[in-house]
């Protein structure tokens, strides 16, 4: 332990207030904002003093959003239900195929190698518009328009270069020798794959499962034009606030809060991993 | 005496066969069951490499290496039945030293109480005991060898690799485990092959020594026979401690008197017939020859050739003296304390037993003595 005087302390803290304050104001006043009507959100001055309502919430559950000019239908629900089966698949899908073969480009150098791991890196180098125009004619060939699978399938561009290349980093920094030691002492490859290197690198799986789920739930583009209403995610589904009468930013907000709110969890549930990924290197023999 | 372990014309190349960095150099050769064998060189001369080569993780570029009876080269490390203590410990980071060790016990089904039994049995051995339950990245280096010596030493296997496993250890333990070490494996019969680059623990652990340097195995016989009939002016000056001092010298004869002219313009004198007739013809018929004498070899006498001392260093046990002689230095040591002080003349003489006589430009060893080498 390092000792620090009082006034260093109380610097340190009021320097650690600012900084959080910083960062977690949006956050703080989408919240408050969530609670509120367009009326008070958009009064003059603004103030933090309000009376809260459920309403937003109410109306993105039911799908009944009340405006000036009626009301009119939404399926935020359905939304924020078809982000979580669209990024969780994904991952998923991206985990099973991007972790053993993050094992190999890890490992095994053969002729060729470095240069399909790249090729697979230059897919995030794409701007994603270009690859898909002519996707959508292909897959409205192949009948892949407008169905999870075909979805899933063009997130895989999102989900499994990072995965790749997260995951790959971490396999590498195993010495190849504790793998060694391992399969010398009569196990095979792939009981040395599954007890020794899985569980070596799963911090560093587990960070790559998150950052790619994030980038996946944060997709916009590919949903936006190979997905029709009813298999859109809340990216594109938010659009549907943009109405007649004006923006409900009180409804916003609360479709913020509840489309941050998985992803939220799962940081907070995963951090205990990504910490100890951050300090495999101690572990490190 | 039944083979172990037979390498034959074994070639290692990092990067492609003929190109790359060549790191063994057809290395032949064939360690009998029960024995251990310690491979002894300079860092960076391939000992490392073999040992991965024998237990499967570094693929043979050129040859055949047998085991137990049958061609292991291409089978995986699993099927080779092959322990290992690794040079960089590479001990299981997520789990106990215990269970470090007894990890190939438990694969090999072996009941509980057994692998009890045994692990405490080389915790005992290697001072271990007190830490099994500790993990890996929370002990010290020299623990971690032991661990992972301990995890090689626990198995049943037909080889025991085993690279430095002593390095990082005190010198007082290191001495202590040495005795324990060998006495188990020669106990269990097993057979070994021990990396190192200490002189001492190779002469007091191994049957036979095998000397590499730059790839190439230099000489592999007993310790005796490394020490008296070294093959080569290398595993001549590369063993022994101090090492071996080296002259070149012309040889010629005249009146029954064989003279070595050293290059110093100093000659070592002998009765001709001191030599056996076929040394003797060997060494005029070369005429340039270089000549060795191991430090203990080299006396001070009444009637010698003439040296000046330039260093008198008394190491508890032995007196090491240098001298300039024949314009370079030489070594000698004696079990007494000399007291000889910088500058003072001193008269050296060689015995004509003593002398190794090597080519000078192969630097292989022509006569040990009086005996022509093989
Ligand atoms: N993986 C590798 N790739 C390329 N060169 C290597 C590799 N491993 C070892 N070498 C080289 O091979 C030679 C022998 O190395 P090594 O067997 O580790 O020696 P030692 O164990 O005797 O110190 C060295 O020159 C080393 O640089
Ligand atoms: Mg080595």
């Amino acid at each position: 332990m390092e000792t620090t005087s009082p006034v260093e302390r109380l610097l340190r803290g009021i320097a650690i207030t600012l900084v959080c304050l910083f960062f977690m104001f949006p956050i703080v006043w989408i919240v408050l904002m969530s609670f509120q009507t367009n009326e008070t959100i958009l009064r003059v001055p603004p103030s933090v003093i309000f009376a809260p309502t459920l309403e937003n919430y109410t109306a993105l559950i039911t799908g009944k959003l009340e405006t000036q000019a009626g009301t009119l239908d939404i399926d935020f629900m359905g939304n924020l239900w078809n982000s979580l089966f669209l990024s969780t698949a994904s991952v998923a899908i991206g985990l099973i195929l991007g972790v053993p073969a993050a094992y190999a480009f890890a490992r095994l150098k053969f002729r060729g190698s470095e240069d399909i791991a790249f090729t697979l890196l230059s897919f995030r180098f794409a701007p994603p518009l270009l690859v898909l125009l002519p996707l959508t004619i292909y897959f409205q060939q192949l009948g892949l328009a407008n169905t999870y699978g075909g979805l899933i399938w063009v997130y895989q561009l999102i989900v499994l270069p990072l995965i790749l290349w997260i995951v790959r980093g971490y396999f590498e920094d195993i010495p190849a020798d504790i793998e060694y030691a391992y399969r010398i002492a009569g196990h095979d490859f792939w009981s040395t794959f599954r007890r020794i290197a899985l569980p070596l690198a799963g911090p560093g799986i587990a960070a790559a499962g998150l950052l790619s789920f994030i980038f996946a739930w944060n997709n916009f583009v590919f949903a936006l034009v190979l997905a029709s209403a009813d298999k859109q995610p809340v990216t594109v589904g938010a659009l549907a606030f943009v109405t007649a009468s004006g923006i409900q930013y009180g409804q916003v907000a609360a479709g913020i809060v509840l489309s941050i709110a998985p992803t939220f969890a799962l940081a907070l549930y995963a951090q205990r991993y990504l910490v100890e990924g951050l300090s495999l290197g101690a572990v490190k023999g | 005496m039944t083979i172990q372990l037979s390498l034959k014309s074994v070639d290692k190349f990092y990067g492609p066969v003929g190109k790359g960095v060549h790191a063994v150099k057809d290395i032949t050769m064939a360690v009998p069951k029960g024995d251990i064998i310690a491979l002894l060189g300079s860092s960076g001369c391939g000992k490392t490499s073999t040992l991965r080569m024998i237990a499967g993780f570094e693929a043979v570029s050129r040859g055949t290496i047998e085991l137990a009876g049958k061609q292991v080269q291409t089978l995986p490390p699993v099927r080779r039945n092959v322990a290992m203590a690794f040079e960089g410990y590479s001990l299981y980071p997520t789990v106990s030293v215990r269970d470090n060790i007894a990890f190939a016990l438990k694969a090999s089904r072996l009941a509980e109480a057994e692998v009890a039994r045994r692990v405490g049995h080389v915790a005992d051995m290697l001072e271990i005991t007190d830490i099994l339950d500790r993990f890996p990245f929370s002990i010290s280096g020299g623990q971690q060898q032991r661990a992972s010596l301990a995890r090689a030493l626990v198995r049943d296997a037909d080889l025991h690799l085993l690279d430095e496993p002593m390095g990082q250890l005190e010198p007082q333990l290191r001495t202590l485990l040495r005795g324990r070490i060998k006495h188990y494996i020669k106990e269990r019969g097993l057979t070994a092959i021990l990396v190192t680059h200490d002189q001492t623990e190779a002469n007091a652990l191994a049957d036979r020594i095998a000397v590499m340097e730059g790839g190439v195995l230099q000489q592999y016989g007993s310790p005796a026979e490394i020490k008296e009939r070294p093959a080569n002016l290398f595993t001549g000056t590369f063993v022994g401690e101090p090492p071996m001092n080296v002259f070149a010298a012309t040889a010629s004869v005249s009146g029954g008197t064989l003279t070595f002219d050293l290059t110093g313009g100093l000659d070592l004198r002998y009765a001709e017939s001191a030599f056996d007739p076929r040394v003797r013809k060997m060494v005029l018929d070369r005429k340039q020859v270089m000549i060795g004498v191991r430090p203990y070899a080299v006396h001070r006498a009444e009637q010698g050739a003439a040296a000046r001392v330039v260093a008198n260093q008394w190491l508890g046990d032995q007196s090491h003296i240098a001298a300039s002689f024949a314009g370079k230095t030489i070594v000698l040591v004696e079990h007494d304390r000399a007291h000889l002080t910088e500058g003072e003349p001193i008269k050296v003489e060689i015995k004509p037993q003593d002398l190794h006589i090597f080519d000078p430009t192969s630097g292989l060893a022509l006569s040990h003595g009086n005996e022509l080498a093989a």
